[in-house]
């Protein structure tokens, strides 16, 4: 069974998130860049349909410059069998999904897992345009996949106030919510394993642009707290009933 | 040239950001001067639909078909898609909700259209459209240009406030067949684990953390939460202890809102849970620990013991609907 693992090369955004004066681009300076915290859930639950005893072979996949060198090289660590960068920028969402089907066409991929979305754009629109260039089945915010044979899977999906149980033929797409698995963290075999795995790098396909970033800024800043003492309730109240909050 | 909104139904009804992303179609088409039209797909009543036209929309296309009863995000995307393409739509304009989400990039392929989810402001035609959304996890503000002539939409839910503008509506069968390929999965059954007021579409929300020290203590804040007819929500530790259900849990790598109001007790306010929170319009915090970084993006703020703070507020909720 081949698995085709999408991850993201993403800053860590519970570090401080800063933008360039004037260009307003990001300001990659002291930055952690991981691999997004949604993807490293669809490797570890392709990981354990190894750990099942499934034959499996799981590739990492990342659009990017060789500066994600590193975060491919850390899902190599954490159990993927080989990698491929596909050397461009990501310059938007449906540039990327393209990107990515136009690669996965005709490898027979039996699952493609992304996560549900990425922790700096925040678009959860790649996985469904994946799923619609190459015409499979989709299932989003999945927070729990078992297969019933080669040809099928059973996964809940995230609803509003409960999960969905849907059954779905392969070869499917599915972006990873919490719940679908644990993250793994890279034992030392596996960091020293990791350099000996393949990681080939491809050449982009010829794709449109379909979004352009003009920049970037901090959203605006909060007005000062106002505060009320621990006997003041009722003046709180006063306030959010005023304000029509409550 | 107009804009389509999908009007996606929940058990045969529209709900409330439906009815926000209706008010944000009617907003564009205004701005494009084209109009607004609909397409519902699955079980819902014309009575139900005619409502729309209290928000602008002028016509709605209607899917009905017995393997479309349950939503699929394949064959709903390319129904939906045929009706863009036969009113020549600019833009497809959806609620950002979870079936919002699923279905939205598949009609961005279909229409070779840019795809905008989660956006809270009108965009502005300019050679394609130039607008403003939240970016990573809500610590900043992305100005955006789409290169293509076409977008779809996600609005992202609580953002946009409803407004009405009737106009007269019809209705028209728009016939749609599913594809002969299972490009489905397929709905077996709905795992319930809440009811009443669902997370993401809350206009408020109460929320604790470790400050309530056990499970046992959460009945204050459910009645809180009932009393003001908030949805109740938990921090990551309190949900990973099993204290609260993990669909509670509202963070960086839980679920992310934007109500109207958000009440923070026991919280300190760790950056993943601000992650999760930060969009709301009004914070209110309360913490024993006036150090407590949650204070710092609070509208209002009580420094004092939980345990003494909400019962009396909930006294003083209870005396101000007395007295109104």
């Amino acid at each position: 069974m081949k698995i085709l693992v999408c991850i993201s090369h993403v800053p860590d955004t519970t570090t401080k998130i800063q933008f360039d004066e004037g260009g307003g681009a990001l300001n990659k300076t002291g930055v952690t860049f991981v691999i997004n915290p949604y993807d490293e859930f669809g490797l570890s639950r392709a990981i354990g349909f190894k750990e099942e005893g499934k034959s499996v072979s799981i590739t990492a996949l990342c659009v990017g410059g060789p500066e994600v060198q590193p975060t491919l090289r850390k899902a190599l660590a954490i159990g993927a069998d080989d990698a491929v960068r596909i050397n461009c920028q990501p310059s938007d969402s449906a540039f990327v999904a393209h990107q990515i089907a136009k690669y996965a066409e005709g490898k027979e991929f039996h699952i493609i897992f992304t996560g549900k979305e990425s922790i700096d754009y925040n678009g959860a629109m790649v996985p469904g345009m994946v799923a619609e260039h190459l015409s499979m089945p989709f299932v989003s915010f999945a927070t729990k996949m078992d297969l019933i044979d080669e040809e099928h899977a059973v996964l809940h999906r995230e609803m509003d106030g409960g999960d969905e149980v849907v059954e779905s033929p392969l070869p499917m797409v599915v972006s990873c919510q919490k719940g679908i698995s644990e993250w793994r963290i890279p034992n030392m075999r596996g960091i020293m394993a990791a350099r000996k795995k393949p990681l080939s790098v491809v050449s982009p396909q010829e794709v449109d642009e379909y979004i352009s970033t003009a920049k970037f800024e901090y959203p605006p800043a909060k007005g000062a707290c106002t505060y009320f003492q621990a006997e003041e309730t009722d003046k709180l109240v006063d306030a959010l009933i005023q304000e029509g909050l409550i | 040239m107009s804009i389509l909104l999908f009007a996606e139904n929940s058990q045969g009804t529209l709900k409330k950001s439906i009815l926000e992303a209706a008010t944000y179609a009617y907003d564009l088409a205004q701005k494009l001067g084209v109009e607004l039209e609909a397409v519902s797909v699955g079980q819902v009543s014309n009575e139900e639909l005619e409502k729309l036209g209290t928000y602008g929309v002028s016509k709605v296309h209607i899917i009905r078909h017995e393997k479309l009863n349950a939503f699929a995000n394949s064959a709903y995307g390319a129904g939906i898609s045929k009706v863009a393409k036969s009113i020549d739509a600019t833009a497809v304009v959806m609620a950002q909700t979870y079936n919002g989400r699923a279905v939205a990039p598949r009609i961005a392929v279909k229409l070779d259209a840019a795809p905008l989810s989660g956006v809270t402001s009108l965009v502005e035609p300019a050679n394609g459209f130039q607008g403003q959304r939240m970016s990573f996890s809500s610590k900043g503000v992305q100005t955006f240009q789409t290169l293509k002539p076409k977008v779809v939409i996600t609005v992202r839910t609580n953002s946009y406030r409803i407004s009405e503008n009737p106009v007269s509506i019809s209705l028209e069968d728009f016939n749609f067949v599913p594809s002969e390929l299972n490009l489905d999965a397929i709905a077996k059954e709905i795992l319930k684990t809440s009811e009443g007021v669902s997370l993401t579409e809350a206009d408020s929300v109460v929320s604790a953390g470790r400050g309530m020290k056990g499970p046992e203590n959460w009945g204050i804040i459910e009645e809180l939460a009932g009393l003001i007819g908030a949805a109740t929500a938990c921090s990551k530790p309190t949900a990973d202890m099993g204290w609260r259900p993990h669909h509670e849990h509202v963070g960086q790598t839980g679920i992310q809102i934007s109500p109207t109001l958000y009440i923070a007790i026991g919280i300190s306010g760790a950056i993943q849970h601000l992650a999760g929170v930060s969009s709301s319009k009004n914070i209110v915090v309360i913490n024993k620990d006036p150090e407590a970084p949650f204070f710092k993006i609070a509208d209002y703020g009580i420094v004092g013991d939980l345990f003494e703070v909400v019962p009396k507020l909930i006294e003083a909720i209870k005396q101000a609907k007395v007295t109104n």
